[in-house]
Formats: structure tokens, C-alpha cells, sequence
């Protein structure tokens, strides 16, 4: 019978291992395509890791709306583009080595910051959560945390409406009916009776054409 | 056994990888957005991990705020992608320099 521990630490190291390196492929694949379905990729190993740090909704919300919604969209829109990837991966080579330092100075520094020896000592413990970590978030975020819920309903609806007020194009020398002018219109401004007095016939008329 | 230090590890290193990403992939702006997106999924990693570890809900809660305002940024950043690709045909952050003094 193997060790829980032990499945969950093996676990934890395949699923890192695979968003690692799944997040190497999105900052350095040719392809902008491949490189979003790489994203997809590290989304779901991190989810997978939420997991096992016994956060569900997080990581099924990050499914849900991560790899559901935002990265189609960002998949849609790539599609859509017709990029000449060609010419922008120019100045790859050349600041690769400059990547390179300051991530792996950045990586040293940070782990020598947070002192990983330290945090070492601190194992999973009981789950503080309880039996459902759906309920122990959502009892805060309705109680303790209920004015930055709605304030962040508002952000999605502002960027909703900021997304479509940018993208909206009104096309130039396109004809379409205006239906609210139709419906104004007036009929005596269309149709006008003149009362006049009969005219002459024609042939009393002195001034006719010479005919060529 | 998992411990703190394997999610904060994890972490640094998703953070580092999106920062060299923003440094070799400085011409093309959906990268770049790409590589926003992960520097946030590292943040959002170490936020769930002290959530856990230090038993409050204050973490996950906070976690679920910045994917709001991420789906948000990454949408208006798209309608701005797309927008900049039909006036200038060009994703390239080195041509947009209309603002350049």
C-alpha cells in the first residue's frame, strides 16, 4: 500500500514539472497558436495543484473561466489576426541571454528572500475548510468580503462595456433604414395638394417649337 | 509530505519564467499579455498556498478578485490588440511609437 504523503508529494512534482514546462513553451514556441494552448496547458497543471492544496472551487473556477473563457478568447483572437510571426520573433536571440540572467538573479534572490528552510517546517495540516472549501469561501465572500463582490461585478461589467465600446466600428457609406425617423416621419411632408387654377389647353398656347 | 516551501518554489519559478518571457518576447504584444497572465497564476499560487497553510480564508478570497480583474484586463487588452492590429496591421511593439516626443 503506498504512502498518501508520498502520492501526493509525486503528484505535486509531476504536476509542476508539467506546468514548468509548459510555461517554458509559451514564452519561447514559434507558434502564437501553440504557444496559447501551451497557457491552457500550465492553467490546468496549476489547477491541478489547487487541488491538492485542498482549494476546489479555485480550481475549477480557474477551468471553468481560465482555460474556458479567457484563453479561447485569446485563442479566437490570435486565430483571427494574421500575424507575420516571422518578423517579430527578430530580437529573440539577441535578448535571450538578457532573459535569461535577470530570471535565473530573480529566481536566486527571491529563494533566498522567502528562506526555503524555513518555510520547509510547515506541512499540509488539517484542512482549514472543514469539510467543504466551497462553502468556507463563499460564507466569506457573502458576509466579510460582500461590497468587493459586487465591486468586482461592476469591474466585469465595466470591461464589458469597455471591450465592445472599443471594438465597434461604424462602418463609412453603408446604407440602413433609421426605423425611429421612418416612424416620425409626418405625411405633409412627403405629400403637398397645391389648389391652383385650371390651365389653358394646349393648343391655345402661342409659344410652340418650330419643328426642325 | 507537501510543504509552504514546494508552492512558494513553484511560484518563484512560473514568476521568473513569465519575467524572461516579457524580456525575449519584447516585439509581440500577445506574448506579452501571455506572460502577464502567468506572472499572475504564480502570484495567485502563492496566495492559495498561504491561504491553506495558514489557515485563512482571506487568501482563496483574494485569489478569486484578481481572476476577476484579470478576465477583465485580458478582455479590454484584446479589444486594444485587436483595435491597434486593424489600424496599424502590426502587433509589433517596436512600429507603435505614434506617441514617441
Amino acid at each position: 500500500m503506498i504512502d498518501p504523503n508520498l502520492f501526493q508529494l509525486v503528484c505535486f512534482y509531476a504536476f509542476g514539472a508539467v506546468a514548468v514546462l509548459s510555461a517554458l513553451a509559451v514564452i519561447s514556441v514559434r507558434n502564437s497558436v501553440h504557444a496559447v494552448l501551451s497557457l491552457v496547458l500550465t492553467f490546468f497543471s496549476v489547477a491541478c495543484i489547487w487541488m491538492l492544496a485542498e482549494a476546489e472551487f479555485l480550481a475549477i473556477a480557474l477551468i471553468v473561466v481560465y482555460v474556458g473563457a479567457v484563453m479561447v478568447l485569446f485563442l479566437f483572437v490570435v486565430m483571427m489576426l494574421d500575424i507575420d510571426m516571422e518578423h517579430l520573433r527578430e530580437g529573440f536571440v539577441r535578448f535571450l541571454p538578457v532573459g535569461l540572467v535577470v530570471a535565473v538573479v530573480m529566481l536566486l534572490e527571491m529563494l533566498g528572500l522567502i528562506g526555503v528552510r524555513v518555510m520547509h517546517a510547515q506541512t499540509l495540516g488539517a484542512n482549514p475548510a472543514g469539510d467543504s472549501n466551497t462553502a468556507w469561501l463563499g460564507k466569506a465572500l457573502y458576509s466579510q468580503y460582500l461590497l468587493p463582490f459586487e465591486i468586482a461585478a461592476l469591474i466585469l461589467t465595466v470591461g464589458v462595456v469597455a471591450a465592445v465600446a472599443l471594438t465597434l466600428r461604424q462602418r463609412q457609406g453603408v446604407k440602413h433604414q433609421r426605423a425611429s425617423q421612418q416612424v416620425l416621419v409626418n405625411p405633409r411632408d412627403r405629400v403637398r395638394v397645391v389648389k391652383m387654377a385650371a390651365e389653358r389647353p394646349a393648343d391655345a398656347a402661342p409659344a410652340q417649337e418650330p419643328q426642325a | 509530505m507537501i510543504t509552504l516551501s514546494h508552492f512558494i518554489v513553484l511560484g518563484a519559478i512560473l514568476f521568473c519564467i513569465a519575467v524572461a518571457g516579457l524580456f525575449i518576447n519584447r516585439k509581440n504584444v500577445i506574448v506579452l499579455l501571455m506572460a502577464i497572465e502567468l506572472m499572475l497564476l504564480a502570484v495567485n499560487i502563492n496566495f492559495v498556498a498561504f491561504s491553506r497553510f495558514g489557515h485563512d480564508v482571506a487568501g482563496q478570497v483574494f485569489v478569486f478578485f484578481i481572476l476577476t480583474v484579470a478576465a477583465a484586463e485580458s478582455a479590454i487588452g484584446l479589444a486594444i490588440l485587436v483595435l491597434l492590429f486593424r489600424n496599424r496591421s502590426t502587433v509589433n511593439v517596436a512600429e507603435i511609437d505614434s506617441m514617441k516626443g
